[in-house]
């Protein structure tokens, strides 16, 4: 009997080493975005595993460099970045944001990039005063729940639809307009708001699901409407074949989407259906950018910036630039945050009140895809 | 809100759609039906789910696009369509690795997961469970290797309007249809694949022996015939003909990402439920049927209700004829 | 191919199986000294276990780091704990469907669901009734809706067997999800936020402080102590015998005067009443909930849990939820890897024990029967 009573115990603490063991292993990794020394941290909450990893990977990789950047050219006050992997999950967000506000040491977020999850932790971060800078959450009432904390780099879709509803209407000339969302709260709220300023143009609405791939039904119904416009609110995860059995079902409408299938993945998904595709961001274009990021970007991930990738990096500079300053706690930072006003890679970078970019200085650009590249198209003003 | 009127007609809009949507859920019914072969066909000898076998096809579409890219054949790369000859080569060259990696799999995923649990004869729950696994496993393996990322699929046809059926020439308010090489194709193709099933399994040797597993195992070993290996034909044939639908699947949606798998199995499966599990026939019937029943109802309810449509369906039809529409067992359906 | 049973030298695998038994035969002698145990012995070591449980929120050991929060990247400790908490609440109740009475329902995430969205929808102010009532009577309100929904769906497909019955119960789960996803009740993805607290209303100052989730932990406890009391005195009831009698062979115990179908709806009923009570405690933990949150695979990852752990007993099912939904957490450093060493380890774990890790008594005799059966077919054959 007390044999096995040795045996159970010599086995419960070899257990323990090993997962000792294992525990200290990724430790020594992580000094590879600043060393052990560094004091002060900021996180990246967003999604690297799971079904939307795709869209948190870009920002992940874009706040990874500002810090590595930063990180070289500020030794002294180097930074330490967490990444917080929420899997684009509310159910998961809350305990990420109650871990990040318990660790005095970080003074930023950017993120959470979801909307779900920055509706389920907004309040964890608001009550520990922790600043968040979210580079991809675009539903409309984040800002107005009152968290002082909350600040997004880029417009909601409350600024986007309007624009792309002027844009589809004036510039495209479109009589007959078929709205496609795909039941998300990015889709349905830019298909909301884009509906409502098209009025009468609009002679269809779709819904899809998120990672549907056939879309035969969708078509058939494009088909008998033959629309002008096909506008599809939604991720380039679902943008793409959407857009290529579009074309193969015969819609000759022109499609357009919004900032979420401006990425390679919707060329990739589309093929040649991408062709002359239009795209809407609030975003500017990478050669009217100050500064070397889309190179910078390509060199260090060998893959060109993806969606969200360049609010991503605006979003980490607001608090590295506070950390570079001397901030030192989160209260500082708030302020920092709050007064902070110089230009970024997307755009100029100035917050209003409630923490959305300041309206004068929203851009919204248009891009074409000509020969599997996106580039620049005009400013809808 | 503005489109609500350009909703209000649910009935018109389906009828006015119908051909069009018959057509589209013929060709999704026919990748349905060919995936749905494999479940009917371990569920027939072993009557086992094979969770798993999504990932069986999930492989399949992966590994013609590699085979392609080798070849020189990547998605855009602006080449455009190559020659026909070019095509059909490339074609055979994809079903063939397809069939080939598919049909591995599934045999690597039943001495894995499935043949030691049967040494012990567990409960069928377990090999759920180890499906389960294998599932997980296969298409987070194939999500590491591509980024999670969706991969395109190289532009081998493009799809030309073959026939053009006007149903208004026969006094029909219904939209004209036209029928595109490439719907004719995947069609013909999923009841070639059928037929060449069907026919192995009744006129051949090795049929024989799944069948009279399928009927009686241990009967079937007293008769010397190997019951492992005829286990690990069936397997092998599922995978085949998951390999031929996943080069369909690439031809018809032209982006494959690594979660496909389980929505599309499910379906498969459900059209494999709907026809009469263990049944070949069944499963065609039952893919084609689901793929027409989900296509009219997103045309009725909208395509967000598509799925939905599915699984209505399968409850009905169970509920009413628990086994299927053509009856279960392949030993006993087909003896 | 070669035979299929050679004998083979002592192999690795073999070698692994023989420890494997050993530790089985160790488990069970030390399973048997402890019913000999004094009981007022047994007692007192079961509350010690149940006070470490409510202590393990603030619990450190230093030099084994079991807390979440104590490694890079990691989560709050406390929510992994209520998650988990949770979450072993719902395989109680699942356990009582699967293990009980041997009813495979893959679609069990769907009464977690409607117990969730029915506080939501009660208990926040932007839902779209607002009643706003709170969360107690928000509780036995969604217990009932739950208990009547296993029974809309029991009633029709009961009467089906084994895999029918799996694959309808699984398209009962992704019709739920589909209406969580599409209606303007439960709100899509954007969902519903700002559910209370379960003391909101009742207490001047809250126990329940955003981003502090120890009382949630506790509470769930709480419930999961009273929920595993009350199955275990029906395990052991007339009930209880019927579903065994039903789980072993469903048309002998008809003959012998079971009203199986009766008895199976009870099975569905409770089960469904206690998955919807995991669901109210989920929403109020978590504040918000969307459709993201209800996925089949989730479903189907509890039926793993339990039979991995150990279906039919109770705390084998709670070793299997445990180490499903906590070693994720805990071994954040795989990053995007995790899902594939899990997807291995269950194939592996069930390939050895197919059992379970630690199996009701009744359940491993009847897998040794089996096992003893497949050798003797062998033989013969």
């Amino acid at each position: 009997m007390r044999r096995t009573l040795l045996r159970t115990l010599t086995g419960v603490a070899v257990a323990a080493a090993l997962v000792g063991t294992a525990a200290c292993a990724p430790s020594d990794k992580s000094g590879d975005s600043g060393d052990g020394s560094c004091t002060y941290k900021i996180a990246m909450m967003g999604p690297i595993t799971g079904d939307n990893a795709g869209l948190g990977k870009p920002i992940y990789q874009a706040v990874k460099l500002a810090v590595d950047k930063h990180n070289a050219a500020k030794a002294d006050k180097c930074v330490t970045l967490v990444q917080s992997d929420d899997k684009g999950d509310s159910a998961i967000a809350p305990g990420l944001a109650s871990n990040l506000v318990a660790d005095t040491n970080v003074l930023g977020v950017v993120g959470p990039a979801f909307s779900g999850p920055t509706s389920a932790s907004g309040d964890i971060f608001e009550q520990g005063k922790l600043p968040i800078i979210s580079a991809s959450a675009t539903r409309p009432d984040l800002s107005t729940k009152g968290w002082t904390t909350f600040h997004r780099t880029l417009g909601n879709d409350a600024s986007q639809g309007p624009a792309v509803g002027k844009f589809i209407k004036e510039s495209l000339k479109a009589e007959k307009v078929y709205l496609i969302d795909d039941t998300t709260d990015y889709g349905t709220g830019l298909s909301e708001q884009a509906s409502a300023a098209l009025g009468d143009t609009v002679i269809g609405l779709e819904q899809i699901q998120p990672k549907q791939t056939d879309f035969s039904a969708v078509v058939a119904k494009v088909k008998t409407a033959a629309p002008d416009v096909v506008f599809f609110a939604g991720y380039y995860n679902e943008g793409g074949p959407l857009a290529k059995q579009l074309k193969a079902g015969g819609v000759e409408a022109t499609f357009v989407g919004p900032d979420g299938i401006k990425d390679q993945g919707f060329i990739t998904g589309a093929a040649e259906a991408a062709e002359g595709a239009i795209v809407t961001c609030p975003c500017i274009p990478a050669e009217k950018a100050t500064g070397t990021f889309a190179a910078d970007y390509q060199a260090a991930f060998g893959e060109e910036a993806g969606t969200y990738a360049a609010e991503a990096f605006d979003a980490a500079n607001v608090f590295l630039d506070g950390i570079a300053a001397g901030v030192t706690d989160r209260a500082k930072m708030l302020e920092h945050v709050k007064a902070y006003d110089k230009a970024g890679v997307s755009k100029q970078i100035k917050f209003d009140a409630q923490g959305e970019i300041d309206k004068s200085v929203i851009v919204i650009w248009t891009y074409d895809i000509k020969d599997g590249k996106i580039v620049a198209r005009e400013e809808i003003k | 809100m503005t489109y609500l009127a350009a909703q209000a007609d649910s009935f018109g809009d389906l009828w006015h759609n119908l051909a069009d949507l018959t057509v589209s859920g013929l060709t999704q019914g026919s990748i349905y039906a060919l995936i749905a072969l494999g479940y009917t066909l371990v569920y027939g000898v072993l009557q086992l789910i094979n969770f798993a076998h999504s990932e069986v096809f999930l492989v399949g579409t992966f590994g013609s696009i590699v085979v392609w890219g080798w070849l020189g054949y990547a998605s855009g790369d602006g080449g455009g369509v190559p020659g026909l000859g070019m095509v059909i080569l490339l074609l055979a060259v994809g079903v063939i690795v397809a069939a080939l990696i598919s049909g591995g799999t599934a045999v690597l995923i039943e001495r894995v997961a499935y043949r030691p649990l049967r040494r012990k004869n567990a409960p069928r729950l377990i090999f759920l469970i180890t499906a389960i696994g294998a599932s997980v496993a296969i298409a987070e393996f194939v999500g590491v290797l591509t980024d999670r990322k969706p991969v395109g699929v190289p532009a081998l046809v493009s799809p030309t309007t073959q026939w053009q059926i006007d149903p208004r020439d026969i006094g029909l308010d219904i939209q004209p249809v036209n029928i595109t090489n490439l719907q004719i194709g995947i069609v013909l193709s999923a009841v070639l694949m059928w037929f060449a099933l069907d026919s192995f399994l009744n006129r051949t040797k090795f049929g024989l022996g799944i069948r009279s597993v399928a009927q009686n195992e241990d009967t079937a070993a007293l008769m010397g015939v190997n019951k492992d290996r005829v286990i690990m034909l069936t397997f092998l044939l599922g995978g085949l003909a998951a390999g031929v639908a996943a080069v369909l699947y690439n031809l018809k949606i032209g982006t494959v990402t690594f979660n496909i798998g389980f929505l599309l199995g499910l379906k498969a499966f459900t059209a494999a439920v709907l026809g009469g599990i263990g049944n070949l026939r069944g499963a065609l019937l039952g893919g084609l049927l689901l793929g027409l029943a989900e296509n009219w109802g997103a045309g009725f309810f909208g395509s967000e209700w598509m799925n939905a449509v599915a699984f209505v369906v399968l409850i009905v039809i169970l509920m009413f004829r628990p086994t299927g529409l053509l009856g279960d067992s392949l030993g006993r359906a087909r003896a | 191919m070669s035979a299929p049973e050679k004998v083979r030298p002592a192999t690795f695998v073999s070698k692994v199986k023989a420890a494997d038994a050993k530790r089985a035969a160790a488990v069970s002698g030390f399973r048997d000294r402890w019913s000999d145990l004094p009981k007022i012995w047994r007692i007192l070591a079961a509350v010690a276990g149940i006070a470490l449980l409510f202590g393990l929120p603030n619990i450190a050991i230093p030099g084994i780091p079991f807390r979440t929060d104590e490694i890079p990247n990691g989560t709050s400790f406390s929510f992994v704990l209520s998650s988990i908490a949770i979450y072993v609440l719902v395989a109680i109740g699942l356990n009582v469907v699967v293990g009980m009475a041997g009813l495979l329902d893959l679609g069990y995430i769907g009464f977690y669901a409607v117990g969730a969205y029915t506080v939501a929808i009660f208990g926040s102010p932007n839902s779209i009734v607002a009643t706003e009532y709170p969360w107690l009577v928000c509780v036995p309100i969604a217990i009932a809706l739950t208990m009547v929904s296993g029974v809309i769906l029991g009633m029709p497909t009961l009467r089906l067997r084994g895999d029918y019955l799996a694959i309808v119960t699984l398209g009962f789960g992704e019709i739920i999800r589909l209406i969580a996803v599409n209606s303007a009740v439960t709100n899509g993805q954007r969902g519903i936020p700002v559910i209370p607290a379960p003391d909101k209303g009742l207490v001047e100052e809250t126990f329940f402080p955003v981003g502090d989730f120890r009382s949630h932990y506790w509470l769930a406890l709480v419930l999961i102590i009273i929920v595993v009391f009350a199955v275990r005195r029906l395990e052991h009831s007339r009930v209880g015998r019927s579903w065994l009698a039903i789980r072993e062979d469903e048309d002998a115990a008809s003959l012998m005067g079971v009203e199986a179908f009766k008895f199976k709806l009870w099975a569905f009923a409770i089960g469904a009443a206690i998955g919807g009570l995991s669901g109210a405690l989920f929403a109020s933990r978590t504040g918000f909930i969307n459709s993201d949150g209800f996925n089949l695979l989730l479903s189907v990852m509890f039926v793993a849990a339990i039979v991995l752990g150990g279906q039919g007993n109770i705390l084998g099912v709670t070793l299997g939820t445990v180490l499903v939904f906590y070693l994720p957490e805990r071994f954040r450093f795989l990053e995007d890897k995790r899902e594939l060493v899990f997807g291995v380890a269950l194939i592996v774990i069930m390939v050895l024990r197919p059992q379970g890790l630690w199996p009701s008594r009744r359940r491993a005799r009847e897998l040794k029967d089996r096992k003893l059966e497949a050798k003797e077919a062998i033989v013969s054959g």
